[in-house]
């Protein structure tokens, strides 16, 4: 199979690949080999949202494996071929490589990932040719309403898992809950697809924290990649924030916590969104960024296991680790349920070749996933499953190997995840 | 509330950042007249050359970054006579490709190399230090940038109107056939313009690594306040584009002021006011 397709490939050099891959399947004795399915797999390899696609070599890596051998559906086994797509981090390149996949791959079924940036031009694409598309790692909100639709109508091809900002404002606010404060929000939002989602007074952070009785102070939409922040942490000392949230990307963040810090402005929690998913990130601050505080989507202590390898989350992570020499990251684990939710898919549909099939195969899944169930049969809301999410905090690590650990220390909304320690001041 | 001693102080730090990200290209945009669109990626190069020279730990002394900054000398030179100077042409297209290209494989060089991991340098005695007195406080690491970015721009109008090389430079960049008829090769000249213009590249890109993080695509975004402010100071003159900077820079932090998301907008709308009252800049010193 074309498995762990690096970045920089060729088309040329991939569809080589994957004729090579053609072939020597062919050439195996296979008792009832049927058409191969096809996956195009779409993320941001280059550019600035390339941190989320790090993830992407090692899923490939440990879907190829699981693969190999085809995929027996009926008695049927067909060969899978996974067709990789950079997107560059650019909207318009999305649309663009997805239309290839379509249109001159044929794919049977489009996953994509990582922001709203790329998972709404492949989903419009998808949607535009009736191609079934599985999308992650946007919140929900960023995905169904930009494209013109709602939670009652939904869409027709196109199906998403992730969470959704009520969910991470509630896991935020149990954050807040737990210790004593002024009840004073400074939100950081910047002039972006999820600054404006955050922002928004209707449907965004201030409405759902007044419900729980916090107030929020926005920063107003400053643009990213601003080298002064002096004028945003005013208005949040004049304010008297004892609380910090937002959206920020970690450049911002560094710039504001350090400026912050010399300016003697210091909340008593901070519960960023974003900037620090990543452990580069928080390092970038130094010993700053003990007990920041952070959504978690998934991490190796989630109690659920891979319906493709067995491997637990934890195993996951550990192998992640032990192959790239790289701390684990959040997204290792959606990037590996995608290839878990096409196979349930695909095994739901009794096949391959028809589109509407698998469509509603989707529409009736419940799957048990690496990062929870993904179940868009009992969704609420149409078109998109949601999956757990609970919070935790950056703390510096005594004994290592790494210089932070993400530690789970908020889970009231889902107990099923433990959490490791107790929630602590800055 | 911000006081106006404040709001002043941020502005001449903001200023003094855009001063240090804009004085290279001021050199070879405003006395060469190369249109160097890899600008930024060229600074973020110092940082990843100095996290290579440290092994990939962000924890950095200033004696490496001495080295690194001076290891960026001969590599403009190198640049400069190897490629360079072959696509300097009275078309302006030419070099803006070939430093738009240059910026791409840069670009893709960093993430295949240091991968799309955000990066910062870490000096802890200097990034954490505080400047403080009443109610104006700021980093010790800004009024740093700020000294340096002063004293390069010194440096730089000394060396390139009271020099030798300076004079032979500006008669180079302005007729360089001429030049070589008064036996100088002017793509010597030129390779040593560029050798300097590399210095204050690294310099500027290590001081601001130290202040926030970079990541493999984060150059271009220095660029667009660098161009203003070398084009407002006026083409050819270095204290012209510290006081471009120092306007951008004031402007910025007053219309942050009034609210957080004009402050962008503020340095531009400085920049065209100026441009529609002196299209020549502040202080031009290179013949229109």
């Amino acid at each position: 199979m074309s498995n762990a397709l690096s970045g920089g490939l060729t088309r040329r050099h991939l569809l080589k690949l994957t004729s090579a891959a053609v072939a020597s399947s062919l050439a195996a004795p296979a008792i009832a080999q049927a058409r191969p399915i096809r996956l195009g797999y779409v993320t941001p390899r280059t550019g600035p949202l390339a941190l989320f696609g790090e993830a992407d070599e090692f899923a490939l890596k440990v879907a190829g494996e699981a693969f190999a051998n085809g995929f027996t559906i009926n008695g049927t086994n067909h060969p899978v071929e996974i067709i990789t797509k950079d997107t560059q981090s650019s909207v318009n390149r999305a649309a663009e490589v997805t239309s290839e996949l379509i249109l001159s791959d044929e794919v049977d079924m489009v996953l994509v990932s990582s922001a709203p940036e790329t998972v709404n031009p492949v989903a419009d694409q998808c949607e535009l040719n009736g191609v079934p598309c599985v999308s992650t790692v946007a919140p929900w909100q960023a995905v169904t309403f930009p494209r013109g639709s709602n939670p009652q109508d939904g869409f027709e091809s196109t199906f998403h898992f992730f969470w959704g900002l009520e969910d991470i404002i509630r896991t935020f606010a149990d954050m807040y809950d737990a210790v004593e404060n002024n009840g004073r929000v400074g939100g950081l939002f910047p002039n972006d697809e999820d600054g404006r989602a955050w922002a928004d007074e209707i449907n965004g952070s201030p409405a759902l924290f007044a419900k729980r009785g916090y107030k929020v102070v926005p920063s107003g939409f400053y643009r990213n990649l601003t080298d002064d922040f002096s004028t945003v942490i005013s208005i949040f000392e004049d304010q008297e924030c004892q609380l910090l949230t937002g959206a920020p990307i970690p450049p911002d963040f560094t710039t504001f916590w350090t400026q912050a810090r010399q300016r003697g402005y210091r909340p008593k929690v901070a519960t960023i969104a974003k900037a620090i998913l990543f452990p580069a990130a928080v390092e970038a601050l130094g010993d700053t960024g003990h007990n920041l505080s952070s959504e978690i989507w998934w991490s190796p202590s989630h109690p659920y296991a891979s319906s493709l390898t067995g491997q637990s989350a934890s195993d996951l992570a550990a192998d992640y680790e032990s192959s790239t020499g790289r701390q684990w990251t959040q997204p290792i684990g959606f990037a590996h349920a995608l290839f878990e939710v096409a196979t349930a898919a695909f095994s739901a549909a009794g096949g391959t070749g028809d589109p509407s099939a698998v469509i509603s195969a989707l529409r009736g899944l419940r799957a048990e996933t690496v990062v929870g169930p993904v179940d868009w049969a009992n969704s609420p809301i149409a078109n998109v499953a949601k999956t757990p999410l609970v919070g935790g905090q950056w703390r510096l690590s005594d004994v290592g190997p790494h210089a932070y650990d993400l530690v789970i220390t908020t889970n009231n909304a889902h107990p099923e995840i433990a959490a490791a320690a107790e929630f602590e001041l800055l | 509330m911000s006081t106006l001693a404040d709001i002043l102080v941020q502005g001449v730090l903001l200023g003094g950042l855009y001063t240090i990200s804009a004085l290279g290209l001021s050199l070879v945009f405003g006395v060469m007249r190369l249109v160097n669109l890899s600008h930024g990626d060229l600074m973020i190069a110092a940082v990843y050359l100095a996290l290579a020279f440290s092994f990939g730990s962000p924890e950095v002394n200033a004696v490496l970054l001495i080295l690194v900054a001076v290891a960026f000398a001969p590599i403009g030179y190198a640049l400069q006579r190897l490629l360079l100077n072959q696509v300097l042409d009275p078309d302006p297209l030419r070099p803006l490709l070939v430093t738009f290209g240059l910026s791409i494989v840069l670009q893709n060089l960093f993430l295949l190399s240091f991968s799309a991991d955000t990066q910062r340098l870490r000096i802890d005695a200097l990034t954490e230090a505080v400047v403080s007195s009443g109610a104006v406080s700021f980093g010790a690491l800004d009024a740093l940038i700020l000294v340096t970015a002063i004293g390069l721009a010194f440096g730089l109008q000394t060396i390139f109107f009271h020099t030798k090389l300076g004079r032979r430079l500006r008669a180079a960049s302005d007729d360089s056939s001429t030049l070589g008829l008064m036996g100088l090769n002017w793509r010597h000249v030129f390779g040593l313009a560029s050798a300097i213009a590399f210095v204050v590249i690294a310099i500027a890109g290590l001081l601001l690594a130290l202040r926030s993080n970079v990541d493999p695509f984060s150059g271009p975004s220095r660029l667009l306040v660098a161009f203003e402010a070398v084009i407002i100071g006026g083409l050819g003159s270095f204290w012209g584009t510290l006081l471009g900077a120092m306007l951008i820079g004031i402007a910025q932090v007053v219309a942050g002021t009034i609210d957080p998301g004009w402050q962008s907008l503020g340095g531009h709308l400085v920049f065209l006011v100026i441009l529609a009252l002196r299209p020549q800049g502040l202080m031009p010193r290179v013949a229109q």
